[in-house]
């Protein structure tokens, strides 16, 4: 962004909301998922941080092979149910290095997030518990009642899953078409693990055939309560599909507000205060103007090494400094070299020049980029002076505008005469791109 | 009829949607114009301009029902002979050039001291264009792109005479220092502007509005 930073806050407002904005994002995709595979592979193998319940393994496996840690840790516990994942468990746990801690700076967030999950582990340790008990119900790894069992937990774990406060925020969250596809797929396969586990515990203790008049009864009964409940479903989904838009909305108007209330409506405070002097008010004035401006219409901040922006820079500057009024015009682009940023600082002097004791009550800068060379003509319409009576040893235009160009490879020229306002026009070759 | 040698003032309408403003315009202006309406949007604007039949409108660039441009677009289909000068706070590319290529004869940013103002309604009245240096800057640019080649040469290029002209009109240059500058009479400067309002009205060069919109900046 060219212009300085308007008075009071006002620009710590909206940094402060951009800042947010990712952070936010982080914490809607931490927890104990998958980290985004990213182009550059799967990371190296180590102990999560984040996320972790007890050593970090099942995290650090499930970062590492991209998968969700859920599934890592449900086959964990499968093995667990022979005794082989224990032992490969407490190995990888001695041999994987500790995943390096990234930068610090997110402080309070990380630290919240580094602390387990404790109603997980609860779960996963309960539902070992279970898995125990059932193998020593059932005896024998190889029963088919236990896989059963396991694929209706599992089924059930998914969708318990689903419904936690965690994701459901993330559904509530602008992200809602990802998750909520994902989420779809999620909930379509904890229904088919519990079915197909549901259908192979009968199938296996020999009751389908007697199942199958309550089973048909029940799944009339489904029918008809899905048929009743749907449409009050679809308008539930509706309807919070229009609240997260309201939300959206009143997110953007309370921006907005924040943004004129630290801005806007702060200056205008002050010129109220400031009444009496004019130019202080016109220089307030400009300084928000440019302020809104560039909120309006923002310009992406990295073009400030190019000649146009830099000159609106420059011209900021010194109108807030000296509380003139600079117009720039500005026609073609390049990027900013050791010559064209000599000329920049020749351009800012003669504009202080200008608005010192010109006397003017506006200035006109005016750069054109050119194939060959690069012109910058900085006009007033003040007093003017008379050429030669200036001293030789004034350091201001010799030194800074016209030394200054020279020394560069540039020209300055001077055109003023009293009373008819001064011209400072400054010219400098490009040096050709390779 | 012209209204430089002072014998007239010419009949205005203000069409602006802030109350404010616009009788802000009208004190300022005092009797350089006689202005004879004042309208807050779209409808009004048509309908207050078709019942006075001004010399001039100045016009806002952006109002409530579709803006200065639809503005433009309905008068000037029943009224050609009526002039328009825009008059707006936005500095923005596609604003100066949308509503100078809608048919207003010139552009002018708020912050334009009274008389200056009212120097450019004279102009303008009397059939020239009125060309802020900004709004040179941004001609220059829009035919300087020189990629493509031009479909109509006479239209879509800018002779050196009239780059010389805009140059100094983008420098801050008045008239009258233009043609000092450049040797010539400010009837010939004016004729130059004229002519460039014409191309830029005209010309079909895609570089033009493309160059506008990718332009969204102050």
């Amino acid at each position: 962004m060219v212009s300085a930073p308007g008075p009071g806050a006002s620009w710590s407002r909206t940094s402060d909301l951009d800042g947010r904005t990712p952070t936010r994002a982080a914490t809607d995709g931490s927890g104990d998922r998958a980290v985004e595979p990213t182009a550059a592979g799967p990371p190296r193998l180590t102990r999560a941080v984040d996320g972790r319940l007890l050593g970090g393994i099942a995290a650090g496996l499930a970062r590492h092979l991209g998968v969700d840690p859920v599934v890592v840790r449900l086959a964990f516990m499968a093995l667990s149910v022979g005794g082989i994942g224990v032992a490969v468990y407490v190995a990888l746990y001695f041999f994987t290095p500790l995943e390096e801690t990234a930068s610090e700076e997110e402080g309070g967030e990380r630290s919240r997030r580094r602390g387990r999950d404790v109603s997980q582990l609860i779960a996963y340790v309960g539902l070992a518990a279970g898995i125990g008990v059932l193998f020593l119900l059932f005896g024998g790894v190889f029963d088919p009642f236990l896989w059963f069992l396991v694929f209706g937990a599992l089924g059930g774990a998914i969708l318990w899953r689903q419904a936690n406060p965690a994701q459901r925020d993330e559904w509530m969250s602008s992200t809602v078409h990802r998750a909520g596809r994902r989420g779809l797929t999620r909930t379509g396969a904890g229904v088919l693990l519990i079915v197909v586990g549901v259908i192979g515990f009968l199938l296996f203790q020999q009751q389908l055939q007697e199942a199958r008049a309550g089973l048909t009864f029940a799944f009339t009964l489904i029918a008809g309560i899905s048929l009743v409940v749907a449409p009050w479903i679809v308008g539930l989904i509706r309807e919070r599909d229009q609240e997260r838009r309201e939300r959206i909305r009143n997110a953007e108007r309370a921006e907005l507000a924040a943004h004129i209330h630290d801005s806007v409506l702060h200056t205008l405070t002050l010129i109220q205060r400031r009444a009496e002097d004019p130019r202080e008010v016109q220089r307030l004035a400009r300084v928000q103007e440019r302020a809104l401006r560039s909120w309006l219409y923002q310009r992406p901040a990295d073009t400030e090494t190019t000649v146009s922006p830099g000159l609106e820079r420059v011209a900021a500057e010194v109108e807030e400094e000296h509380g003139v009024p600079i117009e720039v015009v500005c026609v073609g682009d390049c990027d900013i070299d050791d010559g064209l940023a000599a000329m920049l600082r020749a351009a800012r002097e003669a504009m202080v020049n200008a608005a010192k004791y010109a006397g003017s009550d506006h200035i006109s800068v005016f750069g054109e980029v050119e194939a060959e060379e690069v012109l910058v003509f900085v006009r007033d319409r003040g007093t003017g002076f008379d050429l030669d009576a200036v001293p030789d040893d004034r350091m201001g235009v010799r030194g800074s505008i016209i030394g200054r160009m020279e020394r560069h490879g540039g020209a300055a020229r001077l055109r003023t005469a009293p009373g008819e306002g001064t011209e400072v026009q400054l010219r400098m070759p490009r040096i050709p791109q390779l | 009829m012209s209204f430089s040698d002072g014998d007239a003032v010419p009949r205005v309408v203000i069409v602006d949607d802030h109350r404010l403003f616009r009788s802000g315009v009208r004190g300022e202006l005092g009797d350089a114009v006689e202005c004879v309406g004042e309208a807050g949007d779209v409808d009004s604007a048509v309908q207050v301009i078709g019942e006075t039949r001004p010399d001039l409108v100045l016009l806002d660039v952006h109002l409530p029902g579709g803006g200065g441009v639809e503005v433009l677009r309905r008068v000037l289909a029943q009224h050609p002979q009526i002039r328009f000068l825009a008059l707006s706070v936005s500095d923005a590319a596609e604003d100066v050039i949308g509503v100078v290529r809608g048919g207003a004869r010139g552009y002018v940013t708020k912050t334009i001291s009274g008389g200056d103002l009212a120097q450019a309604i004279v102009r303008v009245a009397d059939g020239d264009a009125v060309f802020s240096p900004r709004l040179a800057g941004f001609v220059l640019d829009a035919f300087s792109a020189t990629d493509a080649p031009p479909v109509d040469p006479e239209l879509d290029r800018l002779t050196q005479r009239e780059r010389e002209v805009l140059r100094l009109i983008a420098r801050g240059y008045a008239y009258k220092e233009v043609a000092k500058e450049l040797f010539i009479s400010v009837k010939t400067v004016e004729t130059h502007v004229s002519s460039v309002l014409r191309k830029l009205q005209l010309s079909n060069r895609h570089e033009l509005s493309r160059w506008a919109t990718a332009r969204r900046l102050v």
